[in-house]
């Protein structure tokens, strides 16, 4: 960002903008971050925990509609594929395979929580003092083009960000294989029996090494089907 | 759009984000969050991708590629974060980390769990 651009930008936003005005996507960018805020603050301090996974959905949802507002709509779109269409089906999975109570757990926060919550609000009032500090005289200009359109978005992706879009892809094949090798069970030492089992009755301690157990565990499921989405994005 | 909204959401939600980190017992609880602080970065990088992107000559959309970089890891990481949390979760039969407290300094052993060594001998191969 040159200084010249900078100055024509403040000049051009001081001359036309008041901030007692707000325009109608500012308006529909302050009520669905409302929402998005509040839903973000019920998921972190609901004690049922099942809620707090759908709350998240609610927000990320609204952070969906957030990078549309930003004119960002391929963003948008994968957002919600991903987070909303996997992620929080992933976090489903994981709660219900930990077996989470369904109903109100007493324990769910931690005994720091009065210093967590001090923490954040401190972070908070320090981020948000200095974020507005710094960009009070500063304006996003919506006109001419979509700066996030799935052409302007693709083509700077295939064009400068081809390397690490690659590299990312080889990461998603490590994900997918590390998921898969973490979630099945070690098969050498069936002979030992394990030491707690208190969770997946289903299976049967100390079976015999030739059957393979691999197919009691949905995640092995679930992780390659996140990772295939991963893939078909 | 004044730049100063989509900021002080974004620092109003990885706010929320840290206090979920710090403040919740449940490992999958605690992950939900870091998802929380990811997301306000990403909300970060869009609004000011879309406003270099006007106001400057010239970008590489590089708020954008690394919003989707981020999008693709945090998906990589929440496999990778469920996985571990069910294989602690199977070893353990607690996902609770404030329970998990093998590798904590300054306390005894907690004495209540019999097996300890076992079972993290166990958690230790199961993770390697």
């Amino acid at each position: 960002m040159t200084p010249t651009a900078t100055a024509v930008s403040v000049a051009h936003a001081t001359a036309s903008r008041g901030f007692l005005s707000p325009s109608g996507v500012e308006v529909a960018f302050v009520l669905v971050g409302l929402v998005t805020f509040g839903a973000a603050l019920v998921s972190v301090t609901t004690r049922q925990l099942v809620h707090a996974a759908l709350w998240l959905v609610v927000a990320l949802g609204g952070l969906a509609i957030e990078y549309l507002l930003l004119t960002a709509e391929f963003i948008a779109w994968v957002q919600v594929l991903i987070y909303v269409g996997s992620v929080v089906v992933l976090l489903l999975f994981g709660l219900m395979l930990t077996k989470a109570p369904i109903g109100r757990s007493p324990d769910a926060d931690s005994g720091n929580r009065w210093a967590a919550l001090a923490v954040a609000v401190a972070a908070a009032a320090a981020l948000v003092w200095v974020v507005v500090d710094a960009f009070r005289t500063t304006w996003i200009d919506f006109g001419g083009a979509a700066a996030g359109s799935t052409k302007a978005t693709g083509a700077s992706l295939f064009q400068n960000w081809v390397l690490p879009f690659e590299a990312l892809s080889v990461l998603l094949l490590a994900a997918l294989v590390g998921a898969i090798v973490l979630s099945r069970k070690a098969k050498a030492e069936t002979n030992a029996p394990p030491v707690s089992r208190s969770v997946n009755s289903r299976t049967v301690p100390g079976g015999s090494p030739s059957v393979p157990d691999s197919r009691n565990h949905p995640i092995e499921g679930t992780g390659r089907e996140a990772a295939q989405q991963e893939g078909a994005r | 759009m004044h730049l100063a909204y989509p900021a002080v959401l974004s620092a109003l939600l990885f706010c929320t984000g840290l206090y979920g980190v710090l403040a919740r017992r449940n490992a999958i609880l605690v992950l939900m969050s870091v998802e929380l602080m990811l997301n306000a970065v990403n909300l970060n990088l869009v609004a000011f991708d879309v406003w270099l992107s006007k106001a400057a000559r010239d970008t590489l959309h590089s708020g954008q590629a690394l919003t989707l970089f981020t999008i693709t890891i945090a998906a990589a990481e929440i496999g990778i974060g469920l996985a571990i949390v069910l294989a602690v979760h199977r070893n353990r039969g607690t996902a609770d980390i404030d329970r998990l407290r093998d590798t904590a300094e300054g306390h005894g052993p907690d004495g209540d769990d019999d097996g300890d060594a076992a079972a993290a001998a166990k958690k230790a191969e199961a993770s390697a």
